[in-house]
């Protein structure tokens, strides 16, 4: 019976997710569309509401194309581990107090593992299409992920000392106690580090380098097609949520906020995701992209050695204060 | 299959870029050897659109010629017209009225700020930055909206004539133009908010792809990317042509060599552009905009014409096809002038025939393609792209 419930949580999640996947490439389209001077989306429904289930409708019909000379079933795998992995992430994720799926103690670990994984289906993707313009997407991704991670580790780990846990609930329940509620304040370098990093993580701008459109034409997606394309950039998009509910969770206090909504007990959570989602789409519309040296410059002679003294410092701080 | 020796040395490894990848801006073929992301040998291949125009010419009077000139440069296709008519015009020795002068100098300036926003936005998109493109072509819109409302097109515009102007402007032109002039310097300013104190768009542009003065002038570079080196060399300020010498305007140097120097330059021109087009605006003389001289495919506007016009063959009111003239000087000229890209040289050969006997056309772009390797080598596959962008090239003129 119990496998039951879980199963239809699990559906009803899923259902929910790939809707909010939807709709925020919906946002995403009409937020640039209006900062480029531009309409966006407007023919399919009223203000084109319906667009993102057109767009779905359409690459779901698409010709699948899989080049001569890739390696079919790791071409054809890739896109599904991208997704997979993602996906594999929300279970964690405590949208309100109890709504949870798997309520582990290693939410945070298993958060980070599911995300490099998703890097393998880049990587893989790059491989298999036999094209040396995914190869490079492909292998920029590897270094780019690689590097991140260790920064994003880094910079979560104030957060762990602070709170003495990995699961995800009782990290926002230990920001309920602290001041303001949350630990953007006590841990402003880490969260600046965990911004930059995320951004890198989710191959969004100005860190699109594996997708890079104008070096690599499309990165390691070049020979995507119809719905495998498009579960890269579910997958991408995924991944931008379970970024944002994890900047949330950690440093932004979850689902506490100013007030209750009994109603719906998510609200703040939702609410504080989007208001990263909208961060990342206006960054998109702002910055340009980084080059690759750059970026690795950024990753480890910046963002790893902050992470590091954030460590330090919170360790300092948590010794005296007890 | 080979398998490759790990035995310490580096393996290059070739990506063939283009002639169709979304930043060679046309169909530029540029073949990379790299080491990891590193280029090391870069070699352009053009041709992939090669039309011939300097031989069509040759089968054509020197007043037909000019459509092909359209298609040179098609983001600023009007300055290529009017340098066309400016060399067929010394040739010729055909006198240009006032009027038509400044209307000349008028749309060669816009067709500078039309082609300057198209490079800023696909040079801004090459590096990243997606909604400079966007801002760029509402401005850019208006702009072909004018052209449109001067000459009916708004891509080839064949406008200017062999002595003169097609039409005159309107006093609606003039007054949208001048709306434009008044808010075009916010604009320039709002895209230097988005980009030139970006840490982001600094770090891909400083110091990358330096070419200094000297080489710049080895490599033959004209325009924004040899002023960027510092070199003072404008033809428009050294060998005015048109109104170019009654109005006041600086040409803008870098000193770095830089990208970002070459694209400080052509911010720079654009605010020198604008302020152009409003001393013209302010000087434009009434007056005839063909002279009696001009030879042939005008508009018959002076009376004795329209009645010759109606009377021959020609019909609906051209002039007479200047092959039916046979005074022309025999010799040769090579006449250049400024175009946004740079220097761009007319060469003729004349027989005293209605037809150029040899034509060739010296383009900015074909000169920059080359500059290319030198340019790129040793710098990264990203670094390739902002050099492309910051050369300007557009292929419709490389590949003739």
């Amino acid at each position: 019976m119990q496998i039951l419930i879980i199963l239809i949580e699990i559906l009803v999640l899923f259902a929910i997710v790939m809707l909010h996947v939807a709709y925020a490439t919906y946002f995403e389209r009409k937020i640039i569309g209006h900062m480029q001077v531009r309409m966006g989306p407007m023919r399919v429904g009223w203000h084109g509401l319906l667009q993102p289930i057109a767009d779905g409708i359409k690459s779901f019909f698409k010709e699948d194309i899989i080049p001569e000379q890739a390696d079919r079933v790791t071409f054809l795998g890739a896109p599904i581990i991208c997704l997979v992995a993602m996906m594999t992430s929300l279970a964690v994720l405590p949208f309100a107090r109890g709504w949870v799926i798997a309520d582990i103690n290693i939410g945070l670990l298993l958060v980070f593992a599911m995300s490099s994984l998703a890097s393998y289906g880049v990587v893989l993707a790059g491989w298999a299409s036999n094209s040396k313009f995914t190869f490079l997407g492909g292998l920029r991704s590897m270094a780019q992920v690689i590097s991140y991670e260790i920064a994003m580790g880094m910079s979560l780990v104030g957060v762990m000392m602070l709170s003495g846990t990995l699961n995800l609930s009782k990290i926002v329940e230990a920001q309920g106690d602290s001041f303001w509620g949350m630990y953007l304040f006590p841990q402003i370098i880490g969260f600046f580090v965990f911004f930059i990093a995320m951004l890198a993580e989710t191959n969004r701008v100005p860190f699109d380098l594996p997708e890079a459109e104008t070096e690599l034409v499309s990165g390691y997606c070049t020979e995507y097609s119809g719905m495998r394309y498009a579960m890269f950039f579910m997958a991408e998009y995924i991944g931008m949520m379970v970024m944002a509910s994890i900047g949330t969770i950690c440093f932004l206090g979850g689902w506490n906020g100013p007030f209750t909504v009994s109603i719906f007990p998510p609200f703040w959570f939702v609410a504080k995701v989007y208001i990263f989602m909208f961060l990342f789409i206006w960054i998109r519309a702002t910055m340009p992209r980084y080059r690759y040296d750059q970026l690795m410059e950024l990753g480890w002679k910046v963002l790893i050695p902050l992470a590091l003294a954030n460590i330090v410092l919170t360790g300092i701080v948590k010794a005296f204060t007890g | 299959m080979e398998i490759p020796v790990a035995d310490g040395e580096s393996e290059r490894y070739t990506v063939r870029m283009g002639p169709q990848h979304p930043a060679t801006h046309g169909v530029l073929r540029v073949d990379l050897e790299l080491d990891g992301e590193t280029i090391m040998k870069c070699t352009p291949h053009v041709g992939y659109l090669h039309r011939g125009f300097d031989k069509l010419a040759e089968h054509r009077t020197y007043a037909q010629a000019l459509i092909l000139t359209d298609r040179l440069d098609y983001i600023a296709a009007m300055a290529n017209n009017v340098g066309y008519c400016v060399a067929v015009e010394q040739l010729l020795d055909i006198p240009v009225p006032l009027r038509a002068k400044y209307i000349r100098t008028m749309v060669c300036e816009m067709s500078r700020i039309c082609s300057h926003l198209l490079w800023l936005a696909t040079h801004a998109l090459d590096i990243g930055a997606m909604t400079v493109f966007l801002w760029c072509f509402r401005e850019r819109e208006i702009l072909l909206e004018l052209f449109e409302e001067l000459c009916g097109a708004r891509l080839t515009f064949s406008y200017p004539r062999l002595g003169g102007v097609r039409q005159d402007v309107t006093p609606h032109f003039m007054e949208k133009l001048q709306r434009f002039v008044n808010e075009f310097p916010g604009r320039i300013e709002e895209y230097e908010t988005l980009i030139d104190k970006n840490r982001i768009w600094l770090k891909r542009t400083v110091g990358v792809g330096v070419v200094s003065g000297e080489k710049a002038l080895e490599l033959g570079l004209t325009g924004a990317s040899l002023r960027g080196s510092g070199i003072d060399y404008d033809i428009r300020k050294h060998r005015p042509y048109d109104a170019y010498d009654l109005v006041e305007f600086e040409v803008p140097l870098g000193t770095d060599g830089d990208i970002y120097a070459r694209y400080r330059c052509r911010m720079e021109e654009m605010r020198q552009s604008n302020r152009i087009l409003q001393q013209c605006l302010d000087q434009l003389v009434p007056g005839p905009i063909v002279s009696e001289e001009a030879p042939d495919l005008v508009m018959p506007l002076q009376g004795h014409r329209k009645q010759e016009a109606g009377a021959t063959r020609f019909g609906t009111g051209l002039v007479r096809l200047l092959d039916e003239y046979d005074q022309f000087p025999v010799g040769d000229l090579y006449v250049s002038t400024e175009v946004p890209k740079g220097e761009l040289g007319f060469y003729f050969i004349s027989d005293g025939s209605g037809r150029p006997y040899r034509m060739h056309i010296r383009s900015p772009s074909f000169i920059h393609v080359g500059a290319l390797p030198t340019i790129t080598e040793g710098g990264l596959i990203a670094d390739l792209i902002a050099n492309i962008g910051t050369l300007d090239v557009v292929l419709g003129e490389c590949d003739r």
